[in-house]
């Protein structure tokens, strides 16, 4: 299984090295949110830095949805969706290999988003190591909980459309959690966001679990 | 699909007897909380007449968070447990959530209504209303990847891993929201202790309004689940036609003759 | 020995759709079974259903000694499908995707090499992303990886489909030296003058059904005679010439 699923994380790494699909869209897409919401915001600092951590989970939350479908888009070619069933690869391995590919783009995602969120709002992390827990915990779960549900509208014509539908809702507590956990950061009170750590162990836990057992159901439902 | 075996569903078309004395006691009990709600009740001393929404509200929320939420993620498991598997635990599970959905935006209606007079506004962030509000969303999602259409078996796979996943969701929904709402503010209106401070024909009242909506429940399930089967059995017979075709079109063209199977193209669906 | 297919009243739906509506089928290891009919008779469903990619809800389907109608994904690693797409990532090149295909099952790279090799893909197409590739040579890339992962059943869709002369040749080979080494071959086909000759029987399939088998004209491995001087060679190939 492991085997399998760093063969897999290679190729859909190198493929998407190739593309540069997350790099010319996926993170200018990400800044662009950053953007648009402060504008909604307005151009006060005070609001704005209070919403920094809430915008930069949106942002990732967004950007999650992309890599998802750019995911699902990388075996969704006609031949490849059934040569990746005839490969002979674990379907545990397959899950766990796209979505640690899913967590790596994610990660670096994040380290360009709290360049933006540094120079845009002007706000600095107290907390370093809270901050960095929840962001390698939340994304754990976003690509687990995402890479499920994009298997689940894979092979549906309407994917595109449904997935964000499937796929944020199931996301809030991330969403929640991770910005609190950010506030907590920024603000160097450790304590209150510690707590917020406990919503995402076990969603990271649980979908991780999840996808490990459901993956090969899934992959013959579409 | 080949472990999962179609079977002719055990109930027929014609609606079973149960279900519909379930519909009438349900319509009657309903009848009698409204009239004992409306017209027997005092109002209550803190909230007036506001207080009679507490007959439907609290009862509707039960029913829409325990008792379709409890059935469909039981289905959806016992469809996925190979032992159990049957389209009659999909098909539950289905109509448990669509159902489910009905009761979640009811809820959510009959609680901003009362939000309104009670605390001025339609909405507020309550850990409460959140986490229902993102209930209904996956609810509406689950409905939306239903409507995709696929073969009987795939769909139903599909679906009850979709189920599964939200199952999994709600409680971790429900705590985040909860935790949101107590770091910020007071405690919520909707206290679970509530109906103890309530006596005598209000409490009946509230009584007879949790067995009116969970009867209401069953048949409303009853009678969503009788339409899936309607459904699969249209579906059915579509399939015996399609499978006599499918027959005939290979009579015709062995009749013509194998050697026509260069020939252009045409021959075929 | 038992048979590398066994098909009885195999019926297939997709969707609603009986793709498969009652298929007999028997192919022994060694043998080369040519599958005809109209578009739409069902023989690309018969491939993905030895394939264990459709489902077969009823009758007797065995491939490999793995009961189709309860297991049909145990059967995937086992069995080398080449159909109308090429699984081909358009961003990788030869090499890469058929590595992956190779170490998908385990096996060394160096069977990846080879059957490039073996194929003419070097030099420029070895390390050209595949998505820039031509039809013929894409299915090339495709052949390449379903030869290095050395399976018991060759399933061919249309193999003869996009490829040149030189190609097709070299397909012919390809067939010939897998059965020699044990295994299997099913294919289906529109030109029957390029595959019959390479085939033991053939299967004439027509709405879902198999409806008839002839004699192929493959020359047998035992037989001292040479194909293009035998005269039932030459009356099985003008039969087909009719087509």
């Amino acid at each position: 299984m492991w085997r399998d699923a760093v063969l897999v994380a290679g190729k859909d790494l190198r493929i998407e090295a190739r593309s540069r699909v997350g790099l010319w869209q996926v993170v200018p897409f990400a800044v662009l949110v950053l953007i648009l919401v402060s504008f909604a915001i307005g151009p006060d600092t005070g609001p704005l830095r209070h919403a920094a951590p809430g915008i930069f989970w949106i942002a990732v939350l967004f950007s999650t949805v992309l890599s998802i479908q750019r995911s699902v888009a990388i075996e969704s070619g006609e031949g490849t969706r059934d040569g990746l069933r005839l490969s002979g690869i674990d379907p545990a391995g397959i899950f766990l290999g796209k979505a640690a590919a899913v967590a790596l783009q994610l990660l670096i995602l994040q380290i360009v988003l709290w360049a933006g969120v540094t120079f845009l709002f002007d706000v600095r992390v107290h907390v370093i190591w809270l901050a960095v827990l929840a962001s390698l915990l939340a994304t754990v779960g976003l690509a687990c909980a995402g890479v499920l549900y994009g298997a689940l509208s894979s092979g549906l014509r309407v994917r595109d459309t449904l997935l964000p539908l499937l796929v944020l809702p199931v996301l809030a507590p991330v969403l929640l959690a991770g910005s609190k956990a950010w506030q907590a950061s920024l603000s160097g009170n450790a304590g209150s966001g510690t707590e917020w750590l406990r919503i995402l162990i076990p969603f990271a836990v649980i979908y991780l679990v999840i996808g490990i057992v459901l993956y090969g159901p899934l992959q013959e439902a579409t | 699909m080949t472990t999962d075996t179609i079977p002719r569903a055990a109930a027929g078309p014609s609606r079973p007897r149960w279900l519909s004395i379930v519909g009438i006691l349900g319509v009657i009990a309903l009848g009698f909380t409204v009239w004992l709600g409306l017209w027997i009740t005092p109002p209550d001393q803190v909230q007036g007449n506001l207080a009679r929404l507490l007959y439907i509200h609290p009862p509707i929320a039960t029913v829409a968070l325990y008792w379709a939420g409890g059935v469909a993620a039981a289905s959806s498991l016992l469809y996925l447990w190979p032992r159990t598997r049957s389209l009659f635990w999909d098909r539950l599970a289905a109509s448990a959530v669509e159902v489910g959905a009905v009761f979640s935006a009811l809820t959510l209606v009959t609680g901003s209504l009362w939000g309104r007079p009670a605390w001025g506004v339609w909405w507020t962030w309550d850990a409460r209303l959140t986490s229902t509000a993102l209930l209904l969303l996956l609810e509406l999602g689950y409905m939306a990847l239903r409507r995709v259409p696929a073969d009987a078996a795939i769909r139903a796979r599909r679906c009850a891993v979709a189920a599964l996943l939200v199952a999994v969701d709600v409680p971790i929904v429900h705590f985040s929201v909860d935790w949101w709402q107590t770091l910020h503010q007071g405690g919520t209106v909707l206290d679970p202790g509530f109906h103890l401070h309530v006596h005598g024909s209000m409490a009946w009242t509230f009584l007879l309004g949790f067995i009116a909506f969970s009867l209401l429940f069953v048949w409303l399930l009853g009678v969503r689940y009788q339409v899936e089967v309607l459904q699969d059995e249209v579906g059915d017979q579509e399939l015996d036609v399609s499978l006599a075709e499918r027959w005939s079109e290979g009579t015709e063209l062995v009749g013509v003759g194998a050697d026509t199977s260069g020939a252009p193209d045409g021959g075929g669906t | 020995m038992a048979p590398v297919v066994q098909f009885r009243a195999a019926v297939a739906l997709a969707g609603r759709f009986p793709a498969l509506a009652g298929v007999d089928l028997s192919l022994q290891t060694g043998e080369v079974v040519v599958v005809v009919g109209a578009n739409g008779a069902g023989k690309t469903s018969l491939l993905r259903a030895c394939a264990g990619l459709l489902p077969v809800t009823s009758g007797v389907a065995e491939v490999l000694g793995i009961d189709l109608t309860k297991n049909h994904t145990a059967v995937r690693r086992h069995v080398g499908l080449l159909g109308h797409a090429a699984p081909l990532y358009d961003e990788l090149s030869s090499v890469e995707n058929v590595r992956f295909a190779v170490r998908a099952l385990g096996l060394p790279v160096a069977d990846a090499d080879a059957a490039l090799e073996r194929l003419g893909l070097v030099g420029r197409l070895r390390n050209t992303p595949t998505g820039r590739l031509s039809a013929g040579q894409r299915r090339r890339v495709a052949l390449a990886a379903l030869v290095a992962r050395r399976p018991a059943l060759w399933l061919l869709d249309e193999p003869h489909a996009g490829l040149d002369a030189a190609s097709r040749t070299l397909l012919g080979d390809l067939i010939h030296e897998a059965v020699t080494d044990g295994a299997a071959v099913l294919l289906s086909s529109h030109e029957p003058e390029l595959s019959v000759p390479l085939s033991d029987r053939v299967v004439v399939m027509s709405g879902g059904r198999t409806s008839s088998e002839q004699p192929g004209g493959r020359r047998h491995p035992l037989s001292a005679v040479p194909a293009a001087d035998s005269p039932a060679d030459r009356a099985t190939m003008g039969e087909w010439h009719v087509a």
